[in-house]
């Protein structure tokens, strides 16, 4: 499964463009494409400048503060890491099977951070390329362009962003750096005016969310043939799964299955990863390149995130969900084909098909009176050492630490969502550079087809790095000397942060 | 009730100076007590602008956005916002022009009077301490901010 175009024979001797830093794309990232004179792409790489600090951030930290740090890792997905290191924690204080209420509170706090970051992404990040065309005038390219264009389109997400952060608050306690999930469970639980709060809109929230399902899948199969080509490769796919091999986002076991969609591994104990899965360096990377120990890093690499989650598990507990899965899983099917869809831009009508199952499990949720329980933690025989594993908004999230005997954490190990998606997506960037690069003049619109491609992901990086100021656009195509030859920018807010 | 003025500051509490947002909130909040003659305001915090906070600009008469800035002279400069549609649209942040933006495109009308306080910052590295100079330089605009509010 390895690219011949993950390294130039003769370097040297080529032309470099780098996109640097993407636009649209938390962090910093980098595409170097090398060409020869025939603007024939001969290397491409995707380079994450990731950072390492977390670890030694959380190191030495009493385990109980923990929870609460790592949402300072990441400004995207701090609920996500919140509810990791929260399970690892639970581990450490013998909480295998939490109270009834704990486990429900957690969960609803989960599928409001997947809510409301999908709906963030499809319809403020990607929705602009849908709507438009990839090669659209860069103005229109943005939220802004959709609110002019499409402003019911505009307004449903920003309501469905604004509700799935109103369930965080309810069960984080906050709207920013919350404390609801604590070792062992959680430290509230919802008053009957709190859910009822909620309900009010709920109902609302499935119907646009289904609404946002018929959307995409529309765009797909009205251009069907760049959708199911476009940046299409094949892979493995990891994901967590439930006991019955449902779809799971908070809780379950590793599945996965090799790129024919047969099953390669099960119900692997989450507890476990550091047999299942190893991280490979590469000189070229600051990123490491999770991939699967026994197939090794050649054919052992997988994919992550809705695209993998949506043909992993065998259903999704959620009737109009459901539908849409099995829906999904036919169009897989259609024309001859066999096995999962491995087109990138399907990751969008997965991530839609996971928003619904979403707003569907919370509407869910707060009809349970479990939810205004009292209680909240339990424990049992303490641990030195714990992993917690959740499905992140971008795919698998580990916390794995070792904590000594003053409580103090001596070890933390995470392998984020991006992470595991590094050698998917380098694959995703060469596959279009391959088809749409190679041979031709480079213009913006060509080149934001690379960026589209990484944006499917969905990635963040803020975990790994932190922007400062504005992101902006910046192409420069160099000779073989390393003149600047030619450049391409967009400019930049004005102001810095 | 929404209060007619709205303070909004963000930054991520761990990373340096990009604390500057939310202590600065976190010290406004502290002096409100001792300055009754201050107008009526709401301060909210986040780690960035997203597109679901041009809600919080609905009903405010007047906007005060607050981040810690490497491109402004120290200890902070002020600037007037104008809605715009900002084509940087830089990952899952937006700025202050495009929120005001967005405001504009989801309500249809214009969006209150907005000012921009930027906080001169140094270093920005996770777990990292807020800088001397910053502490100076959040100082100063908490000075400025004291003003700001008094007025009618």
């Amino acid at each position: 499964m390895g690219s011949p175009l993950e390294t130039a024979a003769n370097p040297e001797r080529l032309r470099r463009v780098a996109i640097d830093p993407l636009s649209r794309v938390e962090g910093h990232g980098k595409v170097s494409i090398l060409l020869d004179d025939d603007d024939r792409v001969q290397q491409v790489r995707l380079h994450i400048v990731e950072f390492r600090g977390f670890e030694k951030f959380i190191q030495g930290r009493p385990y109980w503060e923990v929870p609460v740090m790592v949402q300072r890792l990441c400004g995207i997905c701090p609920v996500s890491h919140h509810l990791a290191a929260s399970k690892a924690m639970d581990i450490i204080v013998g909480a295998r099977q939490l109270t009834e209420t704990a486990e429900k509170l957690r969960r609803l706090m989960h599928y409001g951070q997947i809510l409301q970051s999908h709906a963030l992404h499809f319809f403020h990040l990607a929705s602009p390329d849908l709507l438009f065309g990839f090669d659209s005038e860069v103005s229109r390219r943005n939220i802004v362009g959709v609110a002019s264009a499409h402003p019911e389109t505009a307004k449903r997400g920003i309501l469905l962003r604004k509700f799935g952060q109103e369930v965080i608050c309810a069960t984080a306690g906050k709207r920013i750096h919350g404390t609801g999930s604590i070792p062992g469970g959680v430290n509230k639980s919802l008053t009957r005016e709190e859910r009822d709060f909620l309900i009010k809109d709920s109902a609302q929230m499935v119907a646009w969310s289904h609404a946002a399902v018929q959307m995409i899948k529309a765009l797909h199969r009205q251009n069907a043939a760049l959708y199911d080509s476009f940046a299409s490769f094949r892979a493995n796919s990891m994901s967590l799964v439930a006991e019955d091999g449902g779809l799971d986002l908070y809780h379950g076991q590793l599945r996965v299955r090799d790129a024919d969609g047969k099953l390669l591994f099960d119900q692997v104990d989450t507890q476990d990863y550091a047999h299942l899965i190893a991280e490979a360096v590469k000189p070229w990377s600051y990123m490491k390149f999770p991939y699967l120990t026994s197939l090794g890093e050649e054919r052992g690499w997988y994919r992550v995130g809705p695209l993998a989650r949506v043909q992993n598990c065998d259903r999704i507990g959620t009737r109009l969900a459901e539908a849409e899965r099995q829906e999904f899983i036919a169009y897989a099917g259609e024309n001859g084909r066999s096995g999962p869809l491995h087109a990138t831009l399907a990751y969008h009508w997965a991530r839609m098909i996971e928003m619904l199952f979403a707003a569907e499990t919370i509407d869910t949720l707060l009809a349970d009176d479990a939810l205004s329980g009292d209680q909240l933690t339990t424990s049992g025989q303490r641990a030195t050492e714990g992993v917690g594993v959740i499905e992140a908004p971008r795919g698998t999230l580990i916390h794995h630490y070792r904590v000594d005997d003053n409580d103090l954490v001596s070890v933390a190990n995470l392998i984020v969502s991006t992470t595991h998606n590094n050698q998917a997506m380098n694959s995703a960037v060469r596959e279009v550079a391959k088809t749409h690069l190679d041979g031709r003049k480079l213009s913006e619109g060509l080149l934001n087809h690379i960026e589209v491609a990484i944006r499917a992901f969905d990635p963040c990086l803020s975990c790994a790095t932190h922007a400062l100021g504005q992101m902006p656009l910046e192409v420069s195509l160099n000779d073989g000397a390393g003149r600047q030859i030619d450049r391409l920018s967009r400019a930049p807010a004005s102001m810095g942060q | 009730m929404t209060e007619p003025s709205l303070v909004f500051a963000w930054g991520n509490p761990s990373r340096g100076d990009d604390a500057l947002g939310p202590l600065f909130i976190e010290r406004l909040e502290a002096l409100a007590a001792a300055h009754p003659q201050w107008q009526r305001y709401e301060a909210l915090t986040d780690f960035q602008l997203q597109i679901e906070h041009a809600l919080d600009l609905r009903g405010r008469q007047r906007i005060l956005f607050v981040d810690a800035s490497m491109a402004c002279t120290a200890p902070f400069a002020v600037s007037s916002l104008v809605r715009e549609r900002d084509t940087s649209f830089s990952s899952h942040s937006l700025s202050p022009q495009a929120l005001l933006q967005v405001y504009r495109d989801l309500d249809g009308d214009e969006p209150p009077p907005a000012q921009l306080l930027a906080i001169r910052g140094e270093r920005f590295e996770l777990g990292e301490d807020l800088s001397a100079a910053a502490r100076t330089h959040l100082d100063a605009a908490l000075a400025w901010t004291a003003a700001w509010l008094a007025a009618p």
